[in-house]
């Protein structure tokens, strides 16, 4: 008595299942790679890091806790997917000005999360932003002084319990509303005499294209917001080159001062090509 | 066949000490009768952890004159076999469904040991590439929470048989009924109603004691509550906490949950509190009404913020 179901099945050509095979077989290595250090401890992401440090800044002095940057993040991440991560620099610590900041997760399979071009004389004291995290981790943010010295920040953070993933909640949702932003302006909590604080939201799928479609068995390409910029006219805000490891609808809050009264432009870009940009007036916070 | 996945257990149970003490000693799934041909197991309200061997959530079994189906496999390949087993002194009917009512680890991790039954596995159109997304990670992540022995057997095994929207599947003299669900728990819940007795099982679109916990869309779920308790049900099988409870007030306190941490972070939202911040306050006032409320209410804040901040 055969039941009413819609059965979907996998129907693939000979040819197309030998390249099936191929691509799983590269695929399995890729996630075998993400995966397979499973455990995590301080010592195992500490040696990730000193693995991949030579790859990301050459065989430059990196000083720990000089009070330059410091990173911030709960000790345990509550949803795998979405742990929000604070960057604070400290311009008394470094009056010369921090030019980028690079935020590294050890352990992900892509660790090198974002880098941060923070404008000159943009006034940036503090960027939160909201990552993935797939395994206990050291999350570092090291800073790059207008010197050329290289200063950085460690947190320790825990994976999240229980049946939290660093996997998009709502594919279908995320990839329909793609490329909608959202600008939200703030006064500053950071120093009353700044003028503004901003929340730049924008609707991205983030896909870390490490996953088969069920239906093709083929890898899903990545496909995520690679570039981005914040400019209030021709100024240089903050500029950002993101990896897979910043969360679906990548968010940026940051502090900057304002100068005359020129918009906010956002320009960004995803690994498809797609661009996005959208410009919003520069509005007076205090009387918000 | 069965004989040959016992065979294993003891052959694990031999070669690892561990297993030997009371605290490791098989969880047996009691499959109750909750109407004629109804049978439902009731999970512990606790965390996945070795001493539960990851049998925390509900698991109903429906049979009709000719087959019978399964509604979810438990937390632990070791949990499956002992559902099996359940099953088996229950009825020697076929096993025709192993249906799946979500990508959560503690309802499809037993999924392969049905294997050998020829069970097909029934699940929401969007569960392959839910599990697609997170198999990996689940295997990795659930070694630690766990342990190794518990998850030796344990393997992500997809639906092939798959629900869109609405499906009906025949037992033999019984009709259930399946239904996807938009985002909501995830974006990948599917209910069935065992027409005959009336009987439902929300999977975790319904929660009871156990703090509703979120991986989907918090809008979502507050939105199809009404739709949910429209349903004409005698009594509800919930994912998680008493089996059966009454219909549809088991609704009730997970509405009231939602609104309150949904009213709670629109206030931070609107008030310019970042998540981070927010997340610690948020739902607070909730706290003494749910067990695992410190374990998860926390998440549920940070999924939910980020959602509702694009209202
Ligand atoms: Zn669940």
């Amino acid at each position: 008595m055969p039941a009413k179901v819609k059965v979907k099945r996998q129907a693939v050509s000979p040819v197309a299942h030998y390249l099936t095979l191929l691509v799983f077989a590269l695929g399995v290595l890729v996630v075998l790679t993400a995966y397979a250090s499973a455990q995590q401890t301080p010592a195992s992401s500490e040696q990730v890091w000193l693995s991949l440090k030579d790859d990301v800044f050459g065989d430059r002095a990196i000083v720990l806790d000089d009070g330059v940057v410091r990173v911030e993040a709960p000790k345990r991440a509550q949803d795998a997917a979405i742990v929000p991560v604070d960057i604070f620099l400290d311009p008394a610590k470094a009056p010369e000005g921090v030019k980028t900041v690079t935020m590294i997760i050890d352990v992900n399979p892509a660790p090198v999360a974002a880098k941060f071009d923070i404008g000159k004389d943009a006034g940036i004291t503090h960027i939160s932003t909201r990552v993935r995290v797939n395994d206990y981790s050291y999350i570092r943010a090291i800073a790059e002084t207008a010197d050329g010295k290289l200063h950085m920040s460690q947190t320790f953070i825990k994976a999240s319990g229980g049946c939290s993933a660093p996997a998009a909640k709502n594919s279908k949702e995320a990839l329909a509303a793609m490329g909608q932003m959202k600008l939200r302006q703030f006064e500053s909590t950071e120093n009353m005499s700044k003028a503004e604080e901003l929340q730049l939201m924008i609707r991205h799928p983030n896909n870390s294209g490490l996953q088969r479609d069920p239906l093709t068995q083929y890898f899903i390409p990545a496909h995520f917001v690679d570039k981005l910029s914040v400019s209030q006219g021709d100024r240089l805000i903050l500029a950002m080159e993101g990896g897979i490891s910043i969360s679906e609808d990548p968010n940026f809050r940051f502090d900057f001062t304002a100068q005359g009264k020129e918009p906010l432009k956002v320009i960004a870009s995803d690994t498809e090509g797609k661009q996005f940009e959208s410009e919003w007036p520069l509005t007076t916070p205090v009387s918000n | 066949m069965s004989t040959l996945t016992r065979r294993q257990i003891l052959g694990w149970a031999a070669s690892s000490a561990l297993i030997h003490t009371p605290a490791r000693a098989a969880v047996e799934p009691k499959l109750s009768a909750l109407a004629d041909g109804v049978y439902a197991f009731t999970g512990a309200e606790e965390m996945m952890e070795p001493a539960n061997q990851g049998a925390i959530c509900n698991v109903g079994l429906i049979v009709g004159t000719e087959s019978a189906a399964l509604i979810d496999s438990g937390g632990s390949y070791l949990e499956g076999v002992e559902l099996l087993r359940a099953v088996r002194e229950i009825t020697d009917k076929p096993l025709r469904y192993l249906i799946n009512t979500h990508m959560h680890p503690d309802h499809i991790f037993g999924n392969a040991a049905f294997k050998e039954t020829g069970a097909q596995i029934v699940g929401h159109t969007n569960l392959p590439a839910a599990l697609e997304a997170r198999g990996a990670f689940y295997l990795q992540s659930f070694r630690r929470q766990l342990g190794e022995e518990l998850m030796r057997g344990v393997e992500i095994i997809p639906p092939t048989v798959l629900v869109a929207d609405r499906t009906e599947l025949d037992l033999g003299d019984r009709k259930l009924d399946l239904r996807a669900w938009q985002p909501a728990h995830t974006d990948n819940d599917l209910t069935v109603m065992d027409r005959t007795s009336g009987t439902f099982f929300a999977g975790d679109l319904v929660f009871l004691g156990h703090l509703p916990t979120m991986d989907g869309s918090l809008l979502g779920w507050m939105r199809q509550l009404d739709e949910l308790a429209a349903i004409a049900a005698s009594g509800v099988v919930p994912g998680h906490g008493p089996s059966p409870s009454a219909w549809p007030d088991a609704i009730a306190p997970e509405r009231r949950y939602f609104e309150t941490l949904a009213s709670d972070l629109r206030a931070a939202i609107k008030a310019g509190v970042p998540l981070a911040e927010a997340v610690t306050t948020a739902g607070q006032s909730e706290r003494a009404k749910w067990k695992l409320f410190d374990e998860y209410n926390e998440r549920n804040a940070t999924t939910a913020y980020a959602e509702l901040e694009w209202e």
